[in-house]
């Protein structure tokens, strides 16, 4: 349980706030999208060979059961997978991961205007059409002050001009929101600044439509017999804590594009019984992001199963961050010291066993930048192993604080079995490289979560995942101000950095800024040392096609469809 | 709990300690009674030899113990090996020359860490017994011995305690607490050592209303005397059993806490979360499960064999 | 009668009020809450989830507001399930962990007594020792072992049987194994012993004496008198099995009450901990209290009182 629990932790937060989108998005991209009802780019028209299986029931599981159904309150992976098959955004990302129209047949763009041109032939799983009234409904519910209990991840619409301010109460109206009902089928909305990724934001979740009828109606989305849903697939059963079972739904106006017939999800958190039961047939899928195929597990599945193990990359960073506010960790040469003599490499192949890739940058790759993804047009060479320099380095820090021997230190990760082994091996190296005895210490997630933001530690595991496709995601979580920043950077020149990029609309310098930022991050204060980027490692039955993957992780299975098998 | 109070209910009787008044002290009529116990102990003893079963399970447990002293000691001087250090190299090894045991998914050897941890498991339930056995025969001892409302209070107090469910009581005080050895120690005897005082209790209540007892009584021995020297020396049976039974108990519930990630601190292993480590991979490297797995079953085995050996040795009468 | 079952009340409801009270205080000292994330939300946001949950308030005035909700049958909502009543997840949840928990009980008490009963039988002889060498396996085994070995042997060897689910009888067989292992060994040892002792008593003795045929020994007097320790364990019993069915749970994929509260307690969903507390506690003061009833039917030398029963 305990390393399921909180991978599964992880991965929530990971992947949750991950797949927040990809835009892509180059800023002269001021056209109207083309109309959306060939949805064909996908995979879902095939040669004429493939035949599909006659029982389209897909089987998977979920590693969590997702605390609500409800898109204004959702926060996790787990409800990401399955709020995507039920509700459709004005746009949803293909699989290139560029978004195509959706509920919106076309939009226009201009600087921070956006008008999007609602389908007229959507409808929600009653029958009623889906309108802009359901989109700005949806918006104000989420904004509103009163909504009970308050939408946590109401921030994601503050992109949205004076969305913030009607949220944290400064204005009352929502008509100063810019959000506005042009008929039932045109949407304006306004932004705050120009944001590139703005059109992949409204696939995510938190922007989805609701039906207004749940006004008058708490308990609208506990219920599978009550959901009132506009996306492909609808909520026929939920037997708490056993199953989801979602069924195709027949009022969605691209239904023919849709092969699957049910989505059937257990709910097992159970890394070894969920591959055993994948195994043996129960299951069409086992991994992330859903679930887990246990370390131990993966380089023997790797072989056996050659044709389904599939390995991605993904937009993330597996790091330890120093506490720069404790001792010894406020030594910059004592932190450079541990971060370069470890093995990430052995760590890799011999530890997580999941094909990651060694780090020495934070931006993982999958990241845009101007032209290229932003870890080629920026090389993370910021440091490099070096255990001869590391001792020297260290004995010159521990000589600037007058330490004969180092006090006590402990490195600090949430019960899991992954990261155990992984620390285990970073303090044994840490022993044999700098003959430093460092104490391992496991605890509970909230208790580590709470340890690590208020500073209560010395070293410490860490994960960050993108929440859109861009460096600012994992670079301004380190200003100053920032609540995420809990390693005590304080740093007036990257402040300065990230606030700059954040106001320019010079591209060039704001990939420029990126890099000068990780710079100070990682190769001048080494306030955080990277140990790998994430890969997203999966098994898939040869005859499931059609799922899709974003670059953070999230996965769509709206599309996929069984061949005979 | 109740059940086992009924069971032990003095037979009613007319006469009460109380009904006695004290008449004066003779040291030397106290004292002949004790030796009873003496041969009781001697035949007890003769008896426990002659159950085959219960000597090798003894001398089975004998072994468990020395290894677990002197293995990591003797592994370390032979190869160089300890329970912490990786080498990552040679992770999932087989069973060999080099590492008798195997090695574990980082490379260290199994010999070493299988009986490190049959120390760490042997020290939990050890420890947690001997706790119980404090806590028990004290609060036990004081409820049985004095009766009336101070047994009906204590009584319900510890219903109370024992009716709160054990595992959330543990898994609360895990997180509040650092984890630790100690704390895992701390959350076992939290509810543990209640039925180790009902039964003292009961045996308490039972013999206090014996003539041997009311005979000290009444010739003047004092409370302390009484409890010490002559009900508690009495009841020493059961209690050796319970304690003999409470030890692999302890043993288990550290290896459902560790499957729980409430185990001790890695790199330091239990058996439990050895076992608990090696359970996801148990089909490709069985060594890694099955040998914590054979010495953690052949502890309890062992133990509860040794254990009813002994009850039927210390109590011919109560063979259970 | 009435009084003692009025008097065993009254004590239940003392015990749940400490155990309310003990949970709440420990639950609240538990580092982190509800809305402790990674990616830290809003502060403005997250104030109003405080004030909306009565988080905001002093501890010991969400202490008595909780008391005087739970009073009125109030178990509140979840507060990361959003909306969901406690009751209704209890309820759901725990419907899974009751079939499971009374088919195990079902199988381990019938399964040990029948064991136990043939190996008093054949005192000494090779069916006695079979089956207190699988007794004595049962109790050294640890189940999580045991339940892993079954999964990998008839699921993932033979394919007779799913490797995880709840959704029919034959999903039944693996975790009620894993399960019952440790009671059947159990009541097989104690029913073993106890029969062996009315089997030597006098009165057995008498009967046979007065030509009692065997099978009117063995129905009147034996077994009646022999399950007797039995009736004894099914109070712990229940309660371990019930409560300590999180691990077979976890292991077969079942989503039962167990798993539940792990969950609960690891994402601090305060009315979650609290409900399933109570409900447990609730459960197990009920298994006791049942089980001392019994003790009264089953033996007949136990006569109800008010006072003494401790």
């Amino acid at each position: 349980m305990k390393k399921n629990k909180s991978l599964l932790l992880l991965l929530t937060l990971v992947l949750a706030v991950g797949t927040l989108l990809s835009a892509c998005g180059s800023n002269n991209d001021k056209n109207s999208a083309s109309n959306g009802g060939n949805n064909t780019s996908n995979s879902g028209t095939n040669s004429g060979e493939e035949k599909l299986a006659a029982d389209q029931t897909l089987k998977i599981n979920l590693s969590a059961e997702p605390p609500t159904f409800d898109p204004a309150q959702a926060q996790d992976s787990q409800a990401n997978t399955v709020l995507k098959t039920m509700y459709e955004g004005l746009a949803r990302m293909n699989d290139n991961g560029e978004p195509e129209p959706a509920a919106a047949e076309k939009w226009d763009v201009d600087g921070t205007k956006y008008t999007f041109h609602l389908r007229k032939d959507a409808k929600w799983s009653n029958g009623d059409p889906v309108t802009a009234k359901d989109f700005a409904f949806a918006w104000e519910r989420v904004l509103s002050p009163n909504t009970d209990p308050a939408p946590p991840y109401a921030y994601q619409l503050y992109y949205i001009k004076n969305a913030q301010e009607y949220n944290e109460g400064k204005i009352t109206d929502f008509n100063q929101v810019g959000v506005k009902v042009v008929d039932d089928y045109t949407l304006e909305v306004e932004l705050v600044s120009p944001t590139p990724y703005f059109l992949g934001l409204t696939s995510f979740y938190t922007y989805y439509p609701v039906h207004q009828s749940v006004k008058d109606d708490a308990k609208w989305a506990v219920d599978a017999s009550k959901m009132i849903v506009n996306g492909p697939f609808t909520l026929t059963n939920w037997t708490k804590g056993q199953t989801i079972e979602v069924t195709k739904n027949e009022n969605y106006w691209g239904k023919d594009n849709i092969k699957l017939s049910k989505i059937s999800m257990s709910l097992v958190n159970s890394g070894a019984t969920e591959l055993a039961s994948y195994k043996n047939g129960e299951l069409d899928r086992t991994g992330h992001p859903n679930g887990e195929v246990p370390t131990d597990q993966i380089p023997i599945v790797k072989q056996e199963l050659k044709d389904e193990f599939k390995v991605k990359g993904i937009a993330s960073t597996y790091y330890y961050q120093f506490n720069l506010t404790a001792k010894p960790f406020d030594n910059e040469k004592i932190r450079k010291a541990f971060a370069m003599t470890i093995d990430r490499q052995a760590i890799v192949d011999k530890v997580t066993l999941g094909g990651q890739l060694p780090a020495f940058g934070f931006v993982p790759p999958g990241i845009k930048g101007v032209n290229d993804e932003f870890r080629n047009e920026v090389k993370d060479d910021f440091f490099t192993e070096n255990t001869e320099e590391a001792k020297k380095l260290l004995e010159e820090g521990m000589k600037e604080e007058g330490y004969t021997q180092l006090p006590e230190i402990t490195l600090t990760y949430n019960s899991s079995e992954a990261h155990k082994k992984i620390a285990l091996a970073v303090a044994d190296m840490w022993k044999k490289n700098l003959g430093v005895d460092v104490k391992t210490e496991n605890q509970e997630w909230g208790v580590f979560i709470e340890n690590r933001q208020n500073l209560n530690y010395q070293v410490a595991r860490a994960g960050w995942t993108a929440d859109y496709n861009d460096p600012m995601t994992f670079l301004d979580m380190w200003t100053s101000n920032s609540g995420n920043n809990d390693i005590g950077l304080k740093d007036a020149e990257y402040d300065k950095l990230i606030n700059e990029a954040k106001t320019t609309e010079d591209n060039a310098k704001r990939n420029e800024n990126f890099k000068k930022a990780e710079e100070i991050l990682v190769k001048d204060t080494m306030g955080i040392m990277p140990i790998y980027y994430y890969t997203n490692i999966a098994l898939e039955k040869p005859y499931l096609k059609g799922v899709s993957l974003d670059f953070s992780g999230g996965i769509d299975y709206t599309r996929a469809y069984l061949l005979e098998h | 709990m109740d059940t086992n109070q009924i069971k032990v209910m003095p037979s009613p009787s007319d006469l009460m300690p109380d009904d006695f008044r004290k008449i004066g002290t003779d040291e030397k009529e106290a004292e002949v009674i004790a030796r009873e116990s003496i041969s009781a102990w001697r035949d007890a003893w003769q008896r426990l030899c002659a159950n085959k079963m219960a000597m090798t399970a003894l001398i089975i447990l004998g072994i468990i113990v020395l290894a677990a002293i002197f293995g990591p000691v003797i592994s370390e001087w032979v190869h160089g090996y300890n329970y912490y250090s990786n080498d990552l190299l040679n992770t999932n090894q087989p069973p060999s020359a080099e590492h008798w045991f195997g090695t574990d998914d980082l490379g260290r050897d199994m010999f070493v860490r299988t009986w490190r941890g049959a120390q760490i498991s042997l020290i939990v339930g050890l420890a947690a017994a001997c706790i119980d056995l404090l806590i028990g025969v004290i609060y036990g001892g004081t409820m049985g011995y004095f009766g009336g409302r101070v047994d009906e209070i204590m009584n319900k107090f510890s219903e109370i305690l024992y009716s709160i469910p054990y595992l959330l009581v543990t898994i609360l005080l895990l997180v509040v607490m650092e984890p630790s050895l100690g704390t895992i120690i701390l959350a076992l005897t939290i509810t543990g050592w209640i039925n180790m005082s009902w039964i003292v209790r009961g045996e308490i209540m039972q013999l206090k209303n014996r003539e041997f007892v009311l005979a000290s009584r009444s010739m003047g021995a004092g409370s302390g005397r009484l409890l010490f020297r002559h009900l508690l020396p009495n009841a020493v049976g059961p209690i050796i059993v319970t304690v003999t039974l409470s030890v692999p108990n302890a043993i288990f519930s550290e290896a459902f806490l560790s499957f729980l990630g409430l185990g001790v601190q890695a790199p330091i292993a239990s058996l439990g979360s050895m076992i608990n480590d090696a359970l996801t991979g148990w089909l490709y490297y069985p060594w890694r499960m099955l040998f914590p797995a054979a010495v953690i079953s052949l502890t309890m085995l062992c133990f509860n064999i040794f254990g009813d050996g002994l009850r039927d040795a210390l109590d011919p009468k109560l063979k259970k | 009668m009435v009084r003692y079952i009025a008097n065993k009340f009254f004590y239940m409801l003392v015990s749940l009020f400490i155990l309310i009270s003990a949970t709440f205080f420990l639950m609240k000292a538990i580092p982190g809450d509800p809305f402790t994330s990674e990616k830290k939300v809003p502060p403005a946001i997250q104030e109003r989830l405080y004030e909306q949950y009565g988080l905001d308030k002093p501890v010991y005035q969400q202490y008595i507001k909780y008391l005087g909700d739970v009073v009125q049958g109030d178990f509140g909502i979840s507060m990361k399930k959003i909306n969901q009543d406690v009751s209704d997840i209890i309820g759901q949840t725990f419907s899974a962990s009751l079939k499971l928990g009374l088919v195990a009980i079902v199988v381990a008490v019938i399964v040990g007594v029948l064991l136990g009963m043939v190996a008093a039988l054949y005192h000494r002889k090779l069916i006695d020792n079979i089956a207190m060498v699988v007794a004595v396996l049962g109790i050294a085994v640890p189940s999580f072992v045991i339940a892993s070995l079954l999964q990998y042997v008839f699921a993932s060897k033979l394919h007779w049987l799913p490797t995880m689910g709840f959704k029919g009888p034959i999903y039944y067989v693996l975790p009620v194994a894993a399960l019952t292992a440790q009671p059947i060994a159990f009541i097989a040892r104690l029913t073993r012993s106890s029969m062996l002792e009315v089997l030597n008593a006098d009165y057995i003795k008498t009967a046979k004496a007065k030509g009692l045929g065997w099978m009117a020994i063995l129905f009147r007097h034996v077994i009646r008198n022999g399950i007797m320790p039995v009736v004894t364990y099914l109070g712990p019993m229940t309660a371990n099995i019930v409560t300590g069915s999180v691990v077979i749970e976890q292991i077969f994929g079942i989503g039962g009450i167990g798993k539940q509260f792990v969950e609960a307690i690891s994402t601090r969903d305060y009315p979650i901990i609290m409900g399933i507390t109570i409900f447990y506690g609730i459960l197990l003061m009920l298994a006791r209290f049942i089980t001392d009833i019994a003790y009264v039917f089953v033996d007949p030398r136990i006569k109800l009182s008010g006072k003494k029963e401790g």
